[in-house]
This record gives C-alpha cells, structure tokens and sequence, in this order.
C-alpha cells in the first residue's frame, strides 16, 4: 500500500476510530477507507486530520461530526481539519475494507489502465460481487455517490456498484 | 485587504464552478435519461466540492469574519466573475453537453497548470479537482461525439448548441488585473497560452462528432469583469433566494 507509511495515528485512539465508518458505506470505517490521515492526542486535544475521498463528498462534513461524538464519552475535545494533499487514492483502502466492501455487494477499484477500459465500455473486468462472474457491463459512468459507478451482471442479472480507481 | 490581488483570483476561479454547478444541479430530476440525471447531479456536485474548497480559502485571505456561504449567496450579480459561458441555460440537452464539453477542456487544461502554482493551497485544489475533471471531461465529450455522430436530428441539435456557444469561448482566455498580477507573483496560470491546445483539442473531437468547427469571429466577453448577460439574474435569484427570504437560515 503506497503511501500508507504517511499515517500518524496514536494506537490508543484506535479503537474509537474503528467506531466511526463511512455513512455511505457503513461495513467500512474511517481506517478501512484511509481518509484518516492523522490522529494524535496532544495535551488532551484529539486533534484529527481527514482527507476527502472527492472534492464534493458530503459524507465528510457527517464523518467529522462523528468522529466529535465518537470521542465525546472520553470527555476530550476534538478538532477537525480537512486536508487535500497529498489527495486520496482508492490504494489507501485497507485489504480488510475491500473484503468488507465486497461482502456488502460492491466491486472493489480495479488497476487504472483496466479500470479506463471498464468504464469505456471497452472490456469486461470488473467482478460481480453477487455472483462472481466478469461478464458484467457498464450502465452508468456515474453511480449512487461521487465515487461509484453503476454496473449490471449479464449472468446473474444483478445490478451493483463498482468503486472507481482514484490514483 | 492586503492580498486583494489573491481574493479577486480566487473568487473568478471559484465562480466558474459555482454557476456551472448551479446549472447543473437545475437538472437533477429533469434529465433525459436517469443515467444522465445522475450524471449531472454528480458533476454538479464535485463542482461544488470545489467551490467549497476555493470559497472557504478566499473568506480566509479576505479575514473579515465571512464564511463560504457568505461568498456564495450573499453577494451582488457584478461582483461573480463567472464567464458568461458557464451561466448560459440549459435549453435541450445538446446545451448541456456542448456546455460541458466547451468548459471541460478548459478546466483540465487550467488546472493541469495550476499543479505547478507557488500557492499551496492552490495546488493542492487543483491535484484532488484534476481526477474529477478529467472524468467530466470523458463523459461530456463522448456526448458531444455521440449527439454529432448518431441522427440528423441529433447532429442538427449538436451542431446548434456548439454554434450557438461558441461566441463564449474566447472569454475564457482573458486576463484581468487579478490574473496578470497572479501570473506574475507565480501563482496563477497564464489562460492566454492554453488558448491555442483548446482549440486544437476541440476541433479534433468536433471533426470526429460530425460537427464543423464554427468559423465565427466575433466573441462575446464581460462576465470576467462582473458584466452579465440576463441569465445571471434568474441563477441568483433561485441560488440566493433561501438567504435573501431567511438570512443566517441554517439547516
């Protein structure tokens, strides 16, 4: 995972971040996704720094509301700080949050060179997370949030999303 | 305000994208398909991601106490620099695209320079934006291609749309004090050299579409400078109307 060695987070926190998960995605958490960039405690301030997973994800603004309430029966404070850069990629998603995602019927990102063709409508790669074929087709470049795209499987005639590759 | 040069940048750039997204967003629920309903909102949406971002940078150079909303709904028509393409109206869906299409290829060439911009801030809008846009980009121009290349009809609307917006296109290429000022402290990004790879770009894609590169020499300019055509009225009237009826209004 590239750019995971970037993360500070304090070990005694984890256990609440692990709380707080995505409210677009509620199987994964904040760690699973990889928008916590930081986490530290410094003289009885939690102080967090989250990054976007796209500029207009309004899953955000909640997320830090959460992360205020998660932390808030330990009677500590909490500060917030939205961070771009060095800006989120789909490779900071945790091995376990992909399963998770996955189990929950959405296709994980593929590589970006298969994942341009995929969204082409130029080849068949993405797997469907019901049935597990590839034979599967691109509905709609744009999906049910920001980053998602609508894909439908031609054997077990599901729908599901497909996470997009962001790098 | 010290950096008034810094504020006035920053409020033009943001501006474009305001408008746009407000344009787009009038289509949530009323597009042709559901597909490209979606399409819209969501493009719309990561417009407004990034108006956010440059908005609440902007209210913090500007240090008068303003919020992102302030700068977004409490302020006079003449005082957004939007160009006058962004606000032009929806009419049929070949507007919408060719719309798009005409502000897409500027936008990624646009941001592609601000990468390299001294202003930190500034950059690192433009790192997380650039994924985004090259992905409006991708969409907005197959349509553009897929309307000229299919029916007469299509073609026709197509070809109409791209006429029609054309005139606004030389706009996005003015500079402003603000710009030449930011140009030269290494901050902003010189439009006036991406003027010749966007019409090279566009009328490569617009050949292949079907379409003829319109030919037309007059150019229609002012929003830049605060001066727009009718439309901008009407956007910020539904845009503004919420915190002009209940001001401080919170949801």
């Amino acid at each position: 995972m590239a750019l995971t060695q970037t993360v500070n987070i304090d070990q005694h926190l984890i256990p609440i971040l692990e709380q707080v998960s995505d409210p677009e995605i509620p199987v994964l958490t904040v760690l699973d996704l990889g928008v916590i960039r930081e986490a530290i405690e410094v003289d009885g301030v939690i102080k967090v720094k989250l990054t976007p997973t796209y500029s207009g994800c309004p899953a955000m603004d909640v997320i830090g509301d959460d992360l205020k309430a998660a932390f808030n029966p330990l009677g500590k404070s909490v500060e917030v700080e939205l961070i771009l850069s060095p800006a989120w990629s789909t490779d900071w998603i945790s091995e376990a949050g992909l399963l998770k995602m996955e189990e929950y019927g959405i296709a994980r990102p593929l590589s970006e060179s298969a994942d341009k063709e995929v969204l082409l409508g130029n080849a068949k790669k993405v797997i469907c997370p019901q049935c597990k074929s590839t034979n599967t087709h691109l509905v709609s470049q744009f999906g049910s949030t920001a980053c998602k795209a609508l894909f439908k499987c031609d054997d077990c005639l599901e729908p599901f999303d497909y996470f997009k590759c962001l790098k | 305000m010290k950096q008034n040069n810094l504020y006035n940048y920053i409020i033009s750039i943001a501006d474009n994208s305001l408008i746009l997204a407000q344009r787009l967003g009038e289509l949530c629920g009323h597009g042709p398909t559901l597909e490209t309903d979606i399409a819209g909102t969501n493009i719309s949406l990561d417009l407004i991601g990034q108006t956010r971002n440059y908005y609440q940078y902007a209210a913090k150079i500007q240090g008068e106490g303003k919020t992102e909303d302030d700068l977004a709904f409490l302020r006079l028509e003449r005082e957004y620099k939007n160009v006058l393409l962004v606000e032009q109206p929806n009419d049929h869906f070949g507007f919408v695209m060719g719309r798009q299409y005409l502000f897409d290829v500027f936008h990624l060439l646009f941001m592609t320079e601000m990468l390299n911009s001294k202003d930190e801030t500034l950059a690192a809008i433009a790192k997380k934006g650039i994924k985004e846009v090259s992905y409006h980009k991708r969409f907005s121009g197959d349509w553009v291609k897929r309307l000229g290349d299919g029916t007469e009809e299509s073609n026709a609307k197509m070809q109409e749309a791209i006429d029609d917006l054309w005139v606004y296109t030389d706009e996005l290429f003015d500079l402003t004090e603000a710009d030449k000022a930011m140009i030269a402290d290494g901050i902003g990004v010189d439009t006036s050299k991406l003027k010749e790879l966007y019409y090279a770009e566009i009328s490569e894609l617009l050949k292949e579409a079907n379409l003829t590169v319109p030919e037309g020499k007059y150019f229609t300019r002012g929003g830049k400078k605060g001066i727009h055509s009718e439309h901008m009225g009407y956007i910020l009237s539904d845009l503004q109307y919420m915190q002009r009826t209940y001001p401080n209004m919170e949801w």
